[in-house]
């Protein structure tokens, strides 16, 4: 069985860029309901992998295949949320999530009879973050936090396959952040879907991931591919204890190799 | 309501009457001759006095610059969808936006004049030419503005181009497009007025012509007047309008403090 998120031997860089490539002879395979974690220094192409992978870039070598097909356009089937929150300030919070919805098929053309359904399912998914009765609030009405959980829902509404996780959370402090953890913890072990998570904080990417894959600096290659195999569920608890440590050890070696 | 408040609010009416006062006193003090700068007495004498004419003529000076603005506002918005639309559009006509922005739009007034002879025609045009740009600009502006992550976002779902205008692009240009309403109106009376006084049998720039072949000092004054509150009503309408339609861009206190 082949992998569920491909890239074979991928070398882009971006129009304008020259010849400077963004990424070379990139390789990484993800296994359908896998949870992976990209780690890299900063400016390394995490975010190229990202582009690549959803098929809003083509690469121009090498092949990149999602769900068995090769991506020739945006893969639809993916659900994406950024460090910055990107609601829409003049859509109340359900109306945000309901905005993927309006867009991909089939829902969009069934948006008008089953409106009512699509909202319940909205704020079922708002209550599963811990946003109960938010959904009437704007979203500068909400803190930082909230609104990072909303476009974590707005990711999720159309139940994607794969969903594409650009630094979630960089923009959090320490403790919204680990609360935001266990929230895509669990939406990932309730649903399990894939996810590619591109991160550069160690600890979240081992408390989070299957597998991480430490990415070399520009241009950007897969130097490491560590299983994480502490079991599951796992608990915050777990982000003490030495194996833990251990590992976040050991890849911040290779970062620091990687950035040499 | 607190004292301060009610300040704000009388404030507006207790500075325009001070200018009239401050005006009153020092055209008798100096004792400035009234064909030279006539107090705001002899300007109300003179509402009085021409009442009939300076209704008729302002109320069609309104008409030039309403329908002049209507055109911008079509016109503008369309454009600057269109140059918002397309990287390369935008460069292509911004060279030429510019360029004929920095024409005096008084300079087109022969021209127009002789294209439509002189009258209504030529002023709804200059009223139109000179306020379409900052719609343009404005409009341009918002949809260039559109965060990139966002647009991802509805890409990776298979979001149209089209789309992307729909759910993000118009509703987020918006508050640019009704801001660039408030300057819009303003230009559009300065058009209107341009025209009216070069070219035209009517209008209140034409009838401030007139007043100073005659050397009705007064008159040319009341005229300003006139421009002046129609301006302002014109500017306040359009400021109520941008908060009904964009409230949830004006939640900042910063302009309120």
């Amino acid at each position: 069985m082949s992998a569920f998120v491909t890239l074979d031997g991928v070398d882009h860089a971006y129009a304008g860029a020259g010849s400077a490539l963004a990424v070379e002879e990139l390789s990484i395979a993800v296994e359908q309901g896998e949870f992976a974690a990209v780690v890299g220094p900063s400016g390394c192409g995490k975010s190229t992998l990202m582009k690549l992978a959803t098929g809003l870039q083509f690469p121009r070598r090498g092949t990149v295949t999602v769900a068995g097909q090769k991506v020739t356009a945006p893969v639809k089937i993916a659900g994406m949320a950024f460090q910055a929150p990107t609601l829409l300030p003049w859509r109340t919070t359900l109306e945000n999530l309901l905005l993927p919805l309006e867009i991909v098929e089939p829902h969009r053309s069934e948006m008008r009879r089953r409106k009512v359904e699509f909202a319940a399912r909205a704020r079922n998914l708002l209550t599963s973050v811990g946003l109960r009765d938010q959904g009437e609030k704007f979203p500068w009405e909400l803190s930082g936090g909230m609104q990072q959980r909303t476009s974590l829902c707005r990711a999720l509404i159309h139940e994607p396959q794969l969903l594409m996780l650009d630094e979630p959370f960089g923009a959090l402090d320490a403790f919204t952040r680990e609360e935001l953890w266990c929230v895509i913890r669990d939406l990932q072990a309730a649903r399990k879907i894939t996810v590619i998570l591109v991160t550069h904080d160690l600890r979240e990417a081992v408390f989070l991931a299957d597998r991480v894959f430490v990415m070399s600096s520009r241009p950007g290659r897969i130097v490491v591919e560590r299983k994480i195999d502490l079991p599951r569920p796992r608990d915050l608890e777990v982000t003490f204890t030495p194996a833990f440590t251990d590992i976040v050890h050991e890849l911040r070696g290779h970062i620091v190799k990687a950035r040499q | 309501m607190n004292r301060t408040a009610l300040l704000i609010r009388l404030s507006p009416w207790l500075f325009t009457i001070g200018l009239f006062v401050v005006w009153e006193a020092a055209v008798y003090i100096f004792k400035i001759p009234v064909f030279f700068l006539p107090p705001p007495t002899a300007i109300a004498q003179a509402f009085v006095d021409y009442s009939g004419p300076l209704a008729r003529n302002s109320w069609i000076t309104l008409q030039t610059t309403l329908i002049g603005f209507a055109l911008a506002v079509g016109f503008g918005l369309l454009l600057g969808l269109v140059v918002g639309w397309s990287r390369a559009i935008y460069a292509g006509l911004y060279p030429l936006m510019i360029g004929f922005n920095a024409i005096p739009k008084v300079a087109l007034v022969p021209i127009l004049v002789l294209w439509f002879g002189i009258g209504f025609v030529p002023a709804v045009l200059t009223a139109f030419l000179i306020s379409f740009f900052p719609i343009v600009v404005n409009v341009a502006t918002g949809l260039a503005t559109i965060e990139p992550e966002l647009e991802d976002v509805l890409k990776a779902l298979g979001a149209s181009k089209l789309d992307i205008m729909r759910k993000v692009g118009i509703p987020r240009t918006l508050p640019y497009f009704f801001g660039s309403l408030k300057v819009a109106i303003t230009l559009a009376f300065v058009g209107s007025v341009i025209s009216e006084s070069v070219a035209s049998n009517y209008g209140i720039g034409n009838l401030m012509l007139q007043a100073q072949a005659q050397f009705q000092v007064p008159l040319i004054f009341a005229g300003l007047v006139v421009l002046a509150i129609e301006g302002i009503a014109m500017y306040a309408a359009m400021a109520i309008l941008e908060r009904r339609m964009t409230g949830w861009a004006q939640r900042s206190g910063f302009a309120q403090a």
